[in-house]
């Protein structure tokens, strides 16, 4: 088999094959870092001292630039003294993968260095509480304005210049308002995830609710459906599985304002737990900590995207229909069970409505 | 070898029996009653007439297809029946009573797939008996009866993505009929099927009609459908939209698929051809005669 078959365009892949390239997905980038981090002539641009020989002002430990190195040990040798000794390494902002994998464990079960201070997992269980008050308060209001935009054009005139206005002012701009409002506290910081969250979420749901086929609706008007079963009968089934795909991108944006929301009053969670560590130099535990976040995003959002087709079993019509050859028509029984559906990375509802979205700006994305 | 033409019979000859059906109908009441309706639209540039000011009465039990070519304004009309569209004058009346707006008196079937893709196979034909406030597990009961006689009660919990375009339609039609409309409007059902499965389809259509009580107005643009299906044809011509004949189909029934070669059968269709298909070629029809490669003359 030639490459050119290997790469098909657009043809599916084989199971085995989609396993092995998404565990490269990970292992290429990570081999990266280890090639830096273990290969001493990659790049180690600073030499650690071991013995300060005739450089007096050297200290066992410290580390110096290469070619400052280079010119004091020329120097020393000059004056007739010792050469100082010394090995390269990379600087102290990049840890070697192992380091790092050590602090995944370790940066959860070492206390804080003054009382004051959380522990990891207590900065975590802040930030993600902070997060889901700040996304569920948003979603109360924010999907049935959405749905409610989309159906009726007179509420979409009232309501989505404003909205549409009010998107393009950046949630953090409020961080200070947020603060004199609602006190240090997390309140200032949920307020600021609502606000980043809440307007992209109308007119991105309005939108969804808008893209139902009206020839649904209408086939519903000749069956004599009316009014608000109109809405709660067609229009709201038929957008859910959609807005639920779209909820899942949003709460994606949502952690990238939690950063900078927990910033503002008394720096609070996961944001404050990294920035200290990066006072303290430990920057193994910053990125420990940072992985975290990719790790709690990535399989939440896998968690929800399973969920989805338990709940939507209907939409699972894209992964099978796909497969060459599949017969057009199954008999009940071997219609696919609640439940059994394969969940795929970030492959509901079709390859690219979650992947491609949610590696967007999430700042500046639109609809 | 040159072909001799057809010695056709008169479309219009009826036998005896065939005729006294006719004369059967026409005593029946009229359940559609379509008075002087019309519609135009406005456009940027001025008003397009959609069609021309036509008036109707369907019988009850009556098969009727209105057969043209496309702009000829058959779908809105439909749509207009159907209670989708406004009309710009004109009246439509459901067994005497003037209606305006869509109504369960008139079930539909479109030509798109409209089954709810969230709801299975038998909370589809449910949907009609819901919103008209039937009990859930009576609804139920129907639900299934309905679609054991369109012969798909065994796909009764699959989704619509599960089921071929032709079972889709199957659903589609008891969907409609399960709110027992006094009319079932379908606008090109079969449209989007390929032809083996069209043909299929109009036999299930033909032998539904005969087990329940309803009264179709069909529209279509396959002369061989309109033959087969129809008691009256309705030909309607574009630029303006008009009634161009009304013709009563003389192929005696049950109907069967032996029939479309029938003298008769090809008599009628010759005439529906004749008037649809405009007897002169336009300018439009015949492409420019420009040579871009060495072709021989071999094709004639």
């Amino acid at each position: 088999m030639g490459l050119r078959d290997r790469l098909g365009l657009r043809h599916e892949l084989p199971p085995r094959r989609r396993f092995v390239l998404t565990v490269c997905s990970f292992l290429l980038p990570l081999a990266a870092w280890a090639l830096v981090s273990y290969v001493p002539w990659i790049w180690h641009p600073l030499v650690r001292v071991t013995d300060p020989g005739g450089v007096d002002y050297y200290v066992p430990g410290m580390a110096v630039e290469r070619d400052v190195f280079a010119q004091e040990a020329a120097n020393a040798v000059k004056q007739g003294l010792r050469p100082p000794l010394g090995y390269r390494v990379n600087p102290v902002y990049l840890p070697p993968p192992h380091k790092v994998a050590v602090a995944f464990v370790t940066a959860f079960t070492t206390p804080p260095r003054l009382p004051s201070e959380p522990w990891l997992l207590e900065s975590f269980g802040r930030s993600i509480r902070t997060i889901f008050w700040g996304f569920v308060i948003s979603s109360i209001v924010g999907v049935p304005l959405g749905i409610l935009c989309g159906t009726y054009r007179f509420f979409a005139r009232l309501q989505e210049p404003f909205i549409e206005f009010f998107r393009y002012l950046p949630a953090p701009a409020f961080g200070a308002l947020c603060v004199a409002i609602l006190g240090i506290d997390d309140a200032p910081k949920v307020a600021i995830i609502v606000i980043g969250t809440f307007f992209q979420q109308v007119l991105i749901i309005a939108n969804t609710v808008r893209k139902v086929d009206p020839a649904l609706i209408e086939a519903a008007e000749t069956l004599g459906a009316r009014g608000w079963r109109l809405m709660t009968g067609v229009v709201v089934p038929a957008a859910i599985a959609d807005i639920y795909t779209d909820m899942r991108i949003l709460l994606g944006w949502a952690w990238t304002y939690l950063i900078v929301a927990e910033v503002f009053g008394t720096m609070s969670g996961i944001t404050f737990f990294i920035v200290l560590q990066g006072r303290y130099l430990h920057y193994e535990n910053v990125y420990a900590a940072i992985g975290m976040i990719g790790v709690i995003g990535l399989t939440t959002d896998m968690i929800l995207a399973w969920l989805a087709t338990v709940l939507f079993p209907w939409k699972r019509r894209r992964s099978s229909a796909r497969r060459r050859g599949a017969p057009r028509v199954n008999p009940p029984a071997a219609a696919p069970q609640p439940g059994t559906g394969e969940p795929t990375l970030l492959e509901f509802p079709g390859p690219g409505a979650a992947t491609v979205d949610a590696t967007v700006n999430p700042l500046r994305s639109e609809a | 070898m040159s072909l001799a033409p057809l010695q056709l019979p008169d479309y219009r000859e009826k036998s005896p029996e065939v005729a006294a059906r006719f004369q059967k109908i026409k005593t029946r009441p009229v359940v559609l009653s379509v008075r002087d309706l019309q519609k135009t639209f406005e456009t940027k540039d001025g008003s397009h007439v959609a069609f021309q000011p036509m008036s109707l009465d369907v019988h009850r039990r009556e098969f009727i297809c209105i057969i043209g070519p496309s702009g000829c304004g058959k779908s809105t009309f439909i749509r207009i029946v159907a209670g989708l569209e406004d009309s710009s004058g004109g009246a439509i009346l459901i067994d005497g009573k003037p209606v305006s707006g869509p109504g369960p008196d008139r079930g539909m079937v479109f030509q798109g797939y409209t089954l709810f893709p969230w709801r299975t196979v038998r909370q589809n034909v449910m949907f009609g008996l819901e919103m008209r406030g039937k009990e859930h597990s009576v609804a139920d009961v129907e639900a299934r009866q309905w679609l054991d006689m369109v012969g798909l009660g065994k796909f009764e919990g699959s989704y619509p993505h599960e089921l071929s375009g032709g079972m889709k339609q199957r659903v589609a039609i008891a969907r409609a009929l399960a709110n027992e409309p006094r009319i079932l409007l379908m606008d090109e059902p079969f449209g989007a099927l390929d032809a083996l499965t069209r043909c299929k389809m109009q036999t299930y259509l033909l032998q539904i009609w005969k087990k329940v009580e309803v009264t179709i107005l069909f529209i279509t643009h396959d002369l061989d459908e309109a033959c087969f299906l129809a008691d009256r044809i309705i030909v309607m011509g574009a630029n303006p939209g008009r009634v161009l004949e009304v013709i009563e189909n003389p192929i005696p029934r049950p109907r069967t698929t032996e029939q479309l070669l029938s003298p008769e059968f090809i008599a009628l269709k010759h005439r529906l051809d004749e008037l649809i298909h405009a007897p002169t070629e336009t300018d439009e029809d015949r492409l420019p005669m420009i040579k871009l490669t060495e072709a021989g003359d071999e094709v004639e």
